[in-house]
């Protein structure tokens, strides 16, 4: 029987981890604030509000969000990390327009299960429209009710005070700053008198008119410390008494630790203190970084994992998949009441394969077990996990303890792009923690465990079928899509990997022989084109044989990529210029505005010229378009791919055949955009990794293992092939924000393919698009 | 004892084997943040650090070979107070998102900038082509490190 999808493509990933429990415990808030700031009461938020903006729903409590010191001070709670987004710097942004307070007052805290609100995992792009609405709201009540409070101690009707970095005076007649009034700062103003209150929605944030600070480009706060070689990262987190500890793996998926071990080789060698085995999980912990890598290496040798491995052909993977068992799911079906007839009909097939998030810092935790032999034990962990509260309650489950007992504790990572290996290693931490009472153990994947454990994103598979009618309209349009699933997160279920490894595992989703979480892998797969007959249908494959789960966009990099790629198809064997095509196609103004403005930077004009007028010396020159908008319910972006392909005979004969990306400019409309520069940053890098994806990146397998395990094996963009890349932002002051971190990555894919077959006439459809590709594709056209 | 000089200091480290990689010498008993560990393998260039004013790999540098001779990392190439040219420029055009490569990235363009006052656009990008970065911002390092070699000039001129 036929389901329909989830058509909320964040609830996802985010559903499973948000709750509402208390965000905050007695404990934590005592230890956390001290006595020097406002004290509101730490009510469990019992019941959700209701007409409350983003994740203030799920914790209304003001002081769960801020509070302020009696100097002055601001200090922000937020449940989101930064995984060099931007994001602290644009959420303090947005505190400080409300509240009236410079940027650098304002000290902001990420997840930690024990001081801030529960916002599940920072991901799906969603931080500013969740937790920046709850701490716009946030802002604007305390403001209110500090307003407030000043008005009764001055003496003067609040509507006629003024805040100036979180000083309070009088407005002076002619409005401007009052010399020689009396003022009350925000610190003197919280001195022992506690406000106490939950957010009632009743207070109107500014209107975006009047904001001076959002909006405007504030240096992110976290860049300095990276630029000076200060501690910035879990990695660089240094506890008294820490030991080094490093996880020996099994050689393949399936393949498993064969008793007995011998361990007295590795336990003689020098500054090691313990070896710790648990089934298959097999680790040694030492006093000395190198002396861990040592014995790893050591006990790697000795070690008998045996096993057959998993058995997955990735030469063909759109067979692979295709062949694999599956669900059939409808993800949305309609048929026009009076068809169009069509004057071109087409299909065509397209794949991707499976991606690496390959952070260029492999995962890293530290963790501590206190208390171990009381009743009441606690176990600290410091972890780059994008969702904190969900690898609390994974941890719990693994380690039989209950939540809280565990915190967890962002730090930050390398960039991650999505679930890869930084929950995994938390559990490695906290496992040999737990062998190591008392003693804080740090954990770090090599590059090869990095690169053979990490879950990938899925692989897909796409059968596209449509037609266009006489006047260049869209018929109809059928999508098929096969994939493994997109999100399998801690939480709810563990998924950790040391979990199955134990002797007594865990369930891993790769045994499972049900349907896995099916979304993500229709995400943007509903073209936002206007179509009036239209037929979508998922294929979720069941089990996973190669460990899968978010990347970033997730379904939405492949689904962009066929799907745009088949709008520029349809619209050559039309005879119809893509941008006119997409543009007569489209009823969403906003869509059509990123569009034109993308294309007007680039100068657009019709590939047919563009081609012909350099196409000199085997290199041809050649544009293309790419659009969506992510999700259909975030930002938009349209971007223009120029390039260049040298049409080679062969890698051998001295000339090899080459695609340069010369330049990119896309378009992006985010609604009200709170950082340009930072918004710039994120559209830039999701372009050119969104290139890297598409032109290099390919994880292998050879039927029993991963064989991509390091940077030559896995190789992504270098400088020499990164091209100029421009973004205009379309700024709507007056709209929310839209969410904007992942909407780079399909469209770009697609401009790519369609830069490509606009210089030589070779349509590449299965990623990465390689140069042999091109030149099969060329020979197939003969 | 491996007897080192780091940003301009003398130590003395006790080290179980003067053979082990450099990195580790630096981060665990230097204390120092900067030089990452990314692959141990030489491949990426995250853990940088200058040798004579040369980059090298610190993860596959074997910490006797450099004895006596002057290692300067991210810390020792300037200060918030007092920030290198290239950390400058790196703050100017916000040249980062996660910023882990960006400790390889700084000091490769700091020794480019030594040798060769004005580069390229080619000149540049050959000279970081083996750092990976991760995270797309190839572009906005490119513009710091031009700007980086602006600021240079402008400071000898001034």
């Amino acid at each position: 029987m036929n389901r329909v999808l989830n058509r909320q493509p964040g609830d996802s990933i985010l559903g499973p981890n948000l709750g509402n429990r208390p965000a905050l415990s007695r404990r934590a808030f005592v230890r956390g604030a001290g006595a020097l700031v406002l004290s509101f009461s730490l009510r469990p938020a019992l019941f959700a509000q209701t007409g409350l903006p983003g994740n203030l729903r799920r914790q209304p409590e003001l002081d769960a969000w801020l509070r302020i010191g009696t100097d002055g001070a601001v200090t922000l709670f937020t449940g989101k990390v930064e995984i060099g987004q931007g994001i602290v710097t644009a959420l303090a942004q947005i505190a400080a327009e409300e509240l009236d307070v410079a940027v650098a007052r304002i000290e902001v805290i990420t997840a930690d299960t024990e001081r801030t609100p529960n916002e599940g995992i920072t991901a799906g792009s969603t931080s500013v429209e969740q937790s920046g609405a709850a701490i716009r709201q946030a802002a604007a009540e305390l403001r209110h009710l500090l307003l407030e409070r000043a008005a009764a101690r001055l003496g003067v009707d609040a509507a006629r005070l003024d805040v100036v970095d979180g000083v309070v005076a009088e407005r002076s007649e002619s409005g401007a700053a009052a010399t020689n009034v009396p003022t009350l700062s925000y610190g003197e103003l919280v001195v022992g008198a506690p406000l106490n209150r939950p957010a009632t929605g009743a207070i109107a944030p500014k209107n975006p008119s009047q904001h001076r600070v959002v909006g405007t480009s504030v240096p992110r706060l976290d860049i300095p410390a990276k630029v000076f070689g200060e501690p910035a990262y879990v990695h660089d987190l240094r506890l008294p008494g820490m030991l080094h500890a490093r996880v020996v793996r099994p050689s393949s998926y399936s393949a498993r630790l064969v008793a007995p071990l011998s361990t007295a080789a590795t336990l003689r060698m020098p500054g090691v203190v313990q070896v710790v085995r648990d089934g298959s999980f097999l680790a040694v912990v030492a006093e000395r970084e190198e002396q861990a890598v040592g014995a790893a290496r050591q006990l790697a040798g000795a070690a008998n994992f045996e096993g057959a491995g998993a058995v997955f052909d990735t030469r063909d993977v759109s067979a692979t998949l295709r062949a694999a068992s599956s669900q059939r799911v409808v993800v949305r079906e309609r048929v026009a009441s009076s068809p169009m007839p069509a004057a071109v009909e087409l299909a065509a097939d397209y794949s991707k394969p499976f991606l690496a998030h390959a952070s260029i810092g492999p995962s890293c935790a530290v963790a501590q077990l206190d208390g171990a032999e009381t009743e009441k034990p606690h176990l600290s962990v410091w972890s780059h996990s994008q969702g904190v509260f969900g690898l609390r309650s994974a941890l719990g489950r693994v380690l039989g303890l209950p939540e809280d007992r565990i915190q967890v504790i962002h730090r930050q990572g390398a960039g991650c792009y999505g679930h890869n290996g930084a929950d995994d290693v938390a559990l490695d931490a906290a496992l040999l923690a737990r062998a190591m009472p008392g003693r804080p153990i740090r954990v770090v994947w090599s590059r090869e465990d990095e690169f053979r454990w990490e879950p990938f994103g899925s692989a897909m598979s796409f059968h596209l079928a449509g037609g266009v009618t006489r006047d260049g309209r869209l018929a109809h349009l059928s999508s098929e899509l096969w994939s493994y699933p997109h999100s399998t997160r801690p939480g709810r279920e563990p998924n950790l990997l040391a979990s199955w490894h134990r002797a007594t595992p865990l369930p891993s989703p790769a045994e499972s022989t049900g349907p896995l979480s099916s979304g993500g892998m229709d995400r943007n797969s509903i073209p936002l084109y206007d179509v009036p007959t239209l037929s979508v249908i998922a294929h979720p494959l069941l089990g996973m044989p190669i460990r899968v789960s978010a990347l970033r966009s997730l379904g939405a990099f492949g689904n962009i990529f066929a799907l745009e790629s088949f709008i520029d198809e349809l619209a050559l064997a039309a005879g119809i210029d893509p941008l006119r095509f997409r543009l007569q196609n489209l009823g969403d103004p906003r869509a059509k505005a990123v569009l034109e403005a993308a294309a007007h930077a680039a100068g657009w004009t019709a590939p047919a010229a563009a081609a012909s007028s350099a196409a000199t010396m085997g290199r041809r020159r050649g544009r293309g378009l790419g659009f969506a908008r992510y999700k259909n319910t975030a930002a938009y972006l349209a971007v223009v791919v120029e390039a260049t392909v040298t049409l080679g005979e062969s890698p051998e004969n001295g000339r090899p055949s080459a695609i340069e990306l010369d330049r990119i400019t896309a378009a992006v409309d985010a609604g009200q955009v709170v950082n340009p520069d930072g918004l710039r940053n994120q559209i830039e890098g999701g372009i050119l990794q969104a290139a890297s994806w598409t032109l290099f990146e390919e994880v292998k397998h050879d039927g029993e293992r991963i064989t991509s395990s390091n940077w030559s094996s896995y190789p992504i963009l270098t400088f020499s092939h990164a091209p100029d890349v421009r973004v205009e932002i379309i700024d709507r002051k007056q709209e929310p924000s839209l969410g904007v971190g992942e909407a780079a990555q399909g469209p770009t894919a697609a401009a790519i393919a369609n830069a490509v077959y606009d210089a030589c006439r070779a349509r590449v459809r299965d990623l990465p698009l390689l140069p042999r590709k091109v030149r099969v594709a060329l020979a197939a056209r003969g | 004892m491996a007897q080192l000089i780091v940003n301009g200091r003398h130590y003395e480290v006790a080290v179980p084997d003067p053979a082990i990689w450099l990195l580790y010498v630096l981060r665990n008993d230097l204390g120092l943040s900067g030089p990452k560990f990314g692959c141990g393998l030489g491949q990426c260039w995250s853990c940088t650090v200058l040798v004579n004013g040369i980059p090298v790999r610190s993860c596959v540098m074997s910490t006797d070979f450099v004895e006596g001779k002057a290692i300067t990392t991210l810390e020792g190439l300037g200060t918030p107070e007092a920030p290198h040219p290239v950390q400058q420029a790196f703050l100017e055009e916000q040249a980062m998102q996660c910023g882990y490569c960006a400790n390889g990235m700084i000091l490769a363009a700091a020794a480019l900038i030594d040798s060769n006052p004005n580069p390229s656009d080619q000149e540049i990008a050959a000279a970081l082509d083996r750092h990976l970065c991760r995270c797309g911002s190839h572009g906005r390092i490119l513009r710091a490190v031009r700007r980086a070699a602006e600021i240079a000039r402008q400071r000898i001129a001034g």
